[in-house]
């Protein structure tokens, strides 16, 4: 028999076995809790295909067949060494230990990032209780007029919108900078320390404007039950972005994007607990804070409460973790 | 210029390459997919609004409920479009499937979870200053070409054409008496024929029967139209 005629009898008999290949690949993919029998009959497909296809690329390279048999074999190939998917595990392991383990690296950059919030908030402060003119740089005509009158903007934020419509549109404004401050850390830290102290500023020069009129308590009791959280996880996020940008001026790998991919993947983790604890914030803001039947003393229980339930978060005790473990390489989030 | 590609390395020895998507694939998916998230946003914000207020007419103040029931689901349509299908569909949105794209790790595994929302987070940078400008260059300059969010997850963009059955059928021929190689050959060129000029389909077409059928005359060749041709090489597939 001549080559080609083994070939061609050797594809006909394989024909049968390729042609369910496409809705086998679908079903492997799709579920994740195989079978044992299933397995096993991944693998032996996976080096039945592995053979098919090393024939047919020395009898038919670059053909149709050697392409779509070599497509086939990479998918399953991707499910076969695809990681064991256990979500519950996965959320324990990422809360328990991954996201303290990151925070306690990041500790020294956070202390840097609210260091620099607060000095450019003080920064802020001096500038307007100075040059009192330039409250036009941060604060809306509309904002400045109603303080002028004896007026705090908060005052007014229930009647634009119900509460629960603010606190939608605060939690998306909070984790949209923190993720900006995040992002912007790619321009080696540059873009985070600009987002940080724009805000330390901002927060700075309203709290002096609104103490010249006598407001600056009214103003302190409308930010202490979700701020606290919420300028602490802005403070966190733009911690991992200064990692983010340190990873490009220090690279700790072979390469700068090696740096900062496996960067990106560390820090990615705690931006996810962020998001989370700025939900909660969120809807402190748009129910607590400005409702006025709220005493001081409830704002500052909830404040603090909150804070020492992020810190608890941050550390891993709140979910029963907390101890310093090695741990698996990053995966990202 | 040959596309970039990596090389998926496997413990039999076998490995496989896989081609690497360039930008004109990229944005094409984009594009399909922007306009079907789009088009999905729209709709719901329309049938939201006529069952809010019964019609198309508006009011100056449409109330909380307005905003939560049909401006909150726009935005989620909108923007968890990528990461949500990315996830759901492991690498594939619908668009990136119309191209004949997905996304791998750079070992060619299927990303997971983390790194897919990760490179979604970065959209926000790779988006500046405007149509994805930032993306694009990135895209055009790096090697794999990645975007920004691709580099931070660890993800690529590779070719991922649906091998159909008829990618195997062309095997079928061999009870047909045709090498394996033509009957490839004669597959492929029925498989592009409609994007083919027809001037050229039928040189290839009559070259390729040539070689099948050497008992054909080059007159009677010559004389078969294009319907003609099409079938004749369809049933050097199909029959036996």
């Amino acid at each position: 028999m001549s080559d080609n005629g083994g070939l061609q009898a050797w594809a006909t008999s394989r024909i049968a076995a390729w042609s369910d290949l496409g809705s086998i690949l679908d079903g492997l993919e799709r579920k994740r809790d195989h079978t044992v029998t299933e397995t096993l009959r991944a693998i032996e497909l996976y080096r039945a295909l592995g053979r098919d296809l090393s024939i047919v690329r020395r009898t038919l390279p670059a053909s149709r067949m050697t392409r779509a048999l070599a497509q086939s074999y990479a998918r399953l190939h991707a499910v076969i060494y695809r990681k064991p998917h256990n979500w519950r595990e996965r959320l324990r392991s990422l809360f328990q230990d991954e996201i303290p383990q990151v925070v306690r690296e990041l500790r020294g950059s956070i202390q840097l990032v609210a260091l620099l919030f607060v000095l450019t908030a003080g920064a802020g402060y001096w500038l307007i209780a100075t040059y009192p003119e330039l409250i036009g740089l941060v604060a809306s005509e509309q904002m400045i007029e109603g303080v002028e009158g004896g007026r705090l903007w908060t005052e007014d934020i229930v009647n634009i919108a119900p509460s629960s419509v603010i606190s939608v549109g605060i939690l998306a404004n909070n984790i949209t900078v923190s993720i900006v401050a995040f992002v912007l850390g790619v321009f080696f830290g540059l873009g985070t320390f600009y987002i940080i102290a724009t805000n330390g500023l901002m927060l700075g020069a309203i709290f002096a404007f609104t103490h010249q009129y006598g407001m600056a308590g009214e103003l302190l009791k409308f930010v202490l039950a979700h701020g606290m959280v919420e300028l602490s996880v802005i403070c966190i996020a733009g911690a991992a972005g200064m990692m983010l940008g340190e990873s490009l001026i220090r690279p700790t790998h072979a390469t700068r994007r090696e740096s900062f991919r496996q960067a990106a993947a560390k820090t990615s983790k705690v931006l996810l607990l962020c998001a989370l604890l700025l939900v909660v914030c969120g809807f402190i803001e748009g129910y607590i804070s400005p409702d006025p039947d709220y005493p001081m003393i409830n704002r500052v229980v909830i404040g603090f409460g909150w804070w020492i339930v992020m810190v608890g978060a941050l550390s891993g005790r709140l979910f029963g973790g907390g101890k310093q473990r090695q741990l698996t390489p990053a995966g990202g989030l | 210029m040959s596309s970039p590609q990596i090389t998926l390395q496997t413990v039999t020895g076998v490995d496989v390459e896989l081609t690497i998507a360039g930008p004109g694939s990229r944005s094409y998916a984009f594009v399909i997919d922007w306009h079907i998230r789009l088009l999905l946003a729209l709709s719901w914000l329309l049938v939201g609004h006529l069952m809010y207020f019964g019609g198309l007419r508006m009011t100056d103040n449409p109330g909380s409920g307005y905003t939560l029931w049909v401006w909150l689901p726009t935005l989620i349509i909108y923007f968890f479009y990528h990461p949500v299908l990315e996830i759901a569909m492991r690498g594939r949105t619908p668009g990136k499937r119309i191209a004949g794209v997905r996304l791998v790790t750079r070992e060619g595994d299927i990303p997971g979870a983390g790194p897919l929302l990760l490179r979604n987070i970065f959209r926000i940078l790779d988006s500046l200053p405007f149509c994805y400008l930032v993306g694009l260059i990135t895209v055009v300059l790096t090697d794999h070409h990645v975007r920004v969010g691709d580099i931070a997850a660890g993800t690529l963009l590779v070719m991922d054409h649906d091998s159909s059955p008829s990618s195997f059928a062309s095997t079928a021929a061999a009870k047909s008496g045709l090498t394996p190689q033509a009957a490839d050959l004669i597959q492929e060129l029925l498989d592009r024929w409609p994007a083919l000029d027809e001037h050229n389909r039928g040189t290839i077409a009559r070259t390729l029967l040539a070689r099948v059928e050497p008992q054909i005359a080059a007159d009677d060749l010559a004389r078969l139209s294009a319907v003609d041709l099409r079938e004749r090489l369809i049933a050097k597939l199909s029959n036996p």
